[in-house]
């Protein structure tokens, strides 16, 4: 850990009101500040990694909201999360963290197996007695949460049903590849499919290479770095062999990690291409506002946008996917209050740490609440899951979209 | 700490809200102040104001002192424990209890953000004008206890010019209410203004009712180049000599510029000696009056570049690059050490001129950026506090910086506080009688000197 960087920050808090752990709370402890505080005294000796510290620095969100908006440059998130990632590194990967991080995540097809089950369950209607009965109830309190999370799973995950070579529609403007992100593809393949839908309608052909491995930010986030290195190689070999103009991806969280492939492994000229190629799908679609004026059919509907944490934060995208919901005509775009701010989804947090993370989801409920909308639009896997479970029960009549799948209505309105 | 008082103190203000472990403690040594650091022995975040009152008590009985805190954004050490007892933190208690249209004014709870008063009143239509950098994070009861200036300061004054009345706690418990929403007030002694800028050494506010005026009905917003620093000082002399207030007049210098511009990407120049941030506002009629007039004196002074923001977008971006200007600045070098010398305005030119020659004489980095329209400036050192030679040519280079400002006839502490980081320099400002005198209020109010000890004398 570099201590130049915990020293630069000066202290002056600009981030506090900006971190949802510390607007909840008001604890120091619980702030970038804080927390950027708790790891510069373990470097410096004062204080040592106790349990008791360890658990302050691990109801951080990792969200980022702090690096955004401190002026002199510290990522007290990252810190964090480099910092507990040191640790874990030593200790080496546990026995559930090697089976899911050696061997399910980098091989899609062993994950989306390991979903099947997950499918099945759902699609006989058992769920539904299981949910009725509460017989989840039984179980540990992670594993009740994450099952109550996953929504109507599709039938075939994506990557196995979608052609590796989508053809431009009309004169093709441009090869693409397509990221498609696991969560995605097992998960909101429609949205994923809206995707690659766009990009043909706009001129592009679209290559998903059927080999492409997970984009490794769950190795990251357990400290896994390793394996972290060998996803990141991996697929920028499979996207290197194709002749590509960019490297596209609708899920915030990959986005942020594709592009930090140059920086990942250090001194590859492939990767940095590779990384200096990704766009999320908002920023190409942006640089097509005049066609898709022309293009896009009106749409009634109030909307609003969540700014996913990997999407502003992580990525500084705020103003595209608000200029591209603007283009559809009728549409009235309501602004949400906090916008950028952590639905406190963040990776497994909702899982890890229930309470933190329902306090800050139910924040942005109210906010979202307050904008009157008929839909909420967002284009990170995590964010989907964790506000369609929570506005399905809150706001039954609204509905959460992926800015693809949003855009996609209005095209074929 | 004793464990029978923690138990004592743990009964008012609950276990959640008492904190007494290590890594808790360890984040309530420092507050914004560079250097600084000090072990309290708790902290406690009351819910109330009377959990805070029967805090003051038991603290009292108990002979443990106590340190108020808001959001620990002062510069001048003013929320560090320096002789351990307890940390106060006032952020729980954060309602604003009422926009009164009628009689103009409102009132809050002193955890308050300043930002969010701004927001609540100006969707009435009215105004709280003080509006301090820090003014998305720092509090209102912060705000007062140090009588915090801000952008807005020139045409608008600080702080001390919008509160009406406070209710405070005093060290034995006791409420004391001073003014209140009558707009004359010549009942006794006038307190209010005595606690203002009393750096929490004489009592908590729990309760602060500040004084609202109209929403001026619209704003220009202009940012000047000037390649050669001192006509960029010399420009903020002559408007206000040419009898125009803007709302605004900032200055920020080369260093300061790219620092800035680094971070908010507002399209500042790089190749500038200065940039002035200048706001009018008020009657459409008078915005456009003295914006014209202000841009025939830039030109006067070879400004290079006249800009005015075309939304207020632009003009809210502007803005907002220049309230980050101190953080910024910490992105050159990891320790920022900065001043908050104060002058006539009519001195500001040879005053950065002064600045600009220490900084060489003494082999420094000094990035000065501030209100200049009120002569206050903050010449900011870049600094690594692991360099003991630079640190120490840096404070040879302040002190040198400071002797000058107090023979401009300027003060050492404009709107940052005396706290800890400018107490030796006091009585030099105020002398032996200045001392006396505030030592005995002192007496009055905290007897037994359990509030804030060690601050300002
Ligand atoms: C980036 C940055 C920019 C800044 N810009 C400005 C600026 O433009 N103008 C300016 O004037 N200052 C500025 N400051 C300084 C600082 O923000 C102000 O002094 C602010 O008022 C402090 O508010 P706070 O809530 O953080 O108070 P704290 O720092 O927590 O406390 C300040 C003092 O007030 C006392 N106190 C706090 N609450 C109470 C209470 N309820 N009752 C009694 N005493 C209390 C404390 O004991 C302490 O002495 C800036 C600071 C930073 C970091
Ligand atoms: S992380 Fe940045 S914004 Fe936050 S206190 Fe440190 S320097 Fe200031
Ligand atoms: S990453 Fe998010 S939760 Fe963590 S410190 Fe930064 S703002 Fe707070």
């Amino acid at each position: 850990m570099d201590y130049v960087k915990l020293i630069n920050c000066m202290r002056c808090g600009m981030c506090l009101p900006h971190c949802p752990t510390y607007k909840e709370t008001f604890l120091e402890t619980a702030s970038p500040r804080g927390r950027v505080a708790l790891v510069c005294k373990v470097q410096e000796g004062e204080l040592d990694k106790s349990e008791l510290l360890l658990e302050y620095l691990s109801m951080c969100l990792d969200c980022q909201a702090c690096a955004s908006a401190c002026p002199c440059g510290v990522n007290a998130g990252e810190l964090v999360a480099e910092f507990t990632c040191e640790r874990r590194a030593g200790a080496g990967l546990g026995f559930m963290e090697d089976l899911i991080l050696r061997k399910l995540v980098p091989h899609p097809d062993r994950l989306e197996t390991s979903m099947v089950p997950m499918r099945l369950y759902q699609r006989t209607g058992l769920q539904k007695l299981v949910r009725k009965l509460g017989i989840l109830k039984m179980f540990p309190k992670p594993l009740e949460r994450m099952e109550g999370l996953l929504p109507a799973l599709p039938a075939r995950p994506l990557r196995r049903e979608i052609a590796e070579i989508t053809p431009a529609t009309g004169t093709e403007r441009g090869t693409v590849g397509f990221f498609l992100g696991c969560v995605m593809s097992l998960i909101f393949s429609d949205a994923s499919r809206a995707t690659i839908k766009l990009l043909s309608s706009l001129g592009y052909k679209v290559i998903t290479p059927k080999n492409q491995v997970c984009c490794g930010a769950p190795n990251m986030l357990a400290g896994d770095l390793a394996g972290l290195k060998e996803a990141a190689r991996t697929n920028v070999e499979i996207f290197g062999g194709h002749r590509i103009d960019f490297i596209i991806t609708d899920c915030g969280g990959c986005g942020a990690e594709l592009k930090k492939y140059g920086h990942h492994l250090d001194g590859d000229l492939m990767a940095e291409a590779f990384s200096g190629k990704t766009r999320d799908i908002s920023q190409l679609l942006a640089l097509h506002v005049d066609e898709l004026r022309v293009m896009l059919k009106p749409l009634p509907p109030k909307v609003t946008y969540h700014d996913p944490c990997h999407i502003a934060h992580c990525q500084g995208i705020r103003r595209e996917p608000r200029e591209l919901l603007k283009l559809v005509p009728g549409l009235e775009y309501r602004e949400l209050a906090e916008a950028d701010a952590c639905c406190g989804s963040a990776g497994t947090y909702n899982i890890e740490k229930p309470e933190m993370s329902d306090r800050v989801l139910l924040r942005k409920v109210d906010n979202i609440r307050k904008t009157g909308a008929d839909y909420l639009v967002t284009s990170n896997p995590g964010c989907l899951l964790q506000l369609k479970k929570a506005l399905a029960v809150e706001l039954p009549s609204l509905r959460v979209v992926h800015l693809t799948e949003l855009l996609l209505m209005s095209l074929n309105a | 700490m004793d464990q029978k008082f923690i138990k004592e103190l743990t009964a008012i203000v609950g276990n959640a809200y008492t904190l007494t472990d290590r890594e808790s403690l360890a984040c309530y040594k420092y507050d914004s102040t560079p250097g600084l650091e000090s072990l309290p022995g708790a902290v406690v975040l009351p819910g109330s104001a009377d959990e805070m009152a029967r805090v003051m008590v038991l603290c009292s009985g108990a002979g443990v002192s106590v340190t108020p805190r808001g959001s620990g954004t002062n510069l001048s050490g003013g929320s560090i424990a320096v002789a351990g007892g307890i940390v106060l933190q006032t952020s729980r208690l954060n309602r604003i209890l009422e926009a009164d249209e009628e009689n103009l004014t409102a009132t809050v709870e002193p955890g308050v953000v300043t930002s969010a008063l701004h927001r609540e009143v100006e969707a009435k239509g009215l105004f709280y004008p003080p509006d301090p950098g820090s003014m998305n994070i720092s509090t209102i009861g912060g705000n007062v206890a140090e009588n915090s200036g801000g952008l807005r300061g020139l045409k608008y004054g600080v702080t001390a010019d919008y509160v009406m009345g406070l209710k405070t706690i005093l060290p034995s418990g006791e409420l004391l209410k001073t003014g209140g929403k009558v707009v004359k007030d010549v009942a006794g002694y006038n307190l209010n203004q005595l606690l203002v800028s009393s750096e929490g050494t004489l009592g908590i506010f729990s309760e602060i009712t500040v004084k609202l005026i109209p929403k001026p009905q619209t704003k220009k917003t202009m940012l000047v180049h000037f390649p050669v620093l001192e006509q960029a000082a010399l420009t903020v002399s002559h408007i206000i000599a040419a009898r125009i207030i803007p709302a605004t007049l900032e200055f920020l210098d080369r260093v300061t510029i790219k620092c800035v511009e680094d971070y908010a990407h507002v399209g500042l120049p790089l190749d500038v000696d200065a940039v002035l941030l200048i706001e009018v506002d008020g009657h459409p009629a008078q915005v456009d009056d003295e914006a014209a007039g202000i841009r025939v004196i830039c030109e006067r002074h070879n400004c290079s570049f006249f800009q005015t923001a075309a939304t207020a977008e632009e003009a809210m971006n502007l803005a907002t690059a220049r309230r980050v200007a101190l953080s910024a600045l910490a992105r050159l070098r990891p320790t920022t050490i900065l001043e908050d010398a104060t002058v006539p305005r009519s001195c500001i030119a040879p005053m950065v001129k002064l600045i600009q020659e220490t900084a060489r004489k003494y082999k420094v980095t000094i990035g000065t950026f501030g209100h200049a329209g009120d002569g206050n400036l903050h010449p900011t050192c870049l600094t690594d506090e692991r360099d003991k030679d630079e640190i120490s040519r840096a404070h040879q280079a302040f002190s040198e910086i400071f002797a000058a400002t107090i023979a401009m006839g300027g003060t050492i502490t404009g709107e940052h506080g005396v706290g800890m980081a400018k107490k030796k320099y006091l009585p030099r400002l105020v002398g032996d009688s200045g001392i006396r005198v505030m030592r005995g209020i002192k007496s009055v109010f905290d007897p037994d000197g359990i509030l804030n000890p060690g601050k300002i004398f």
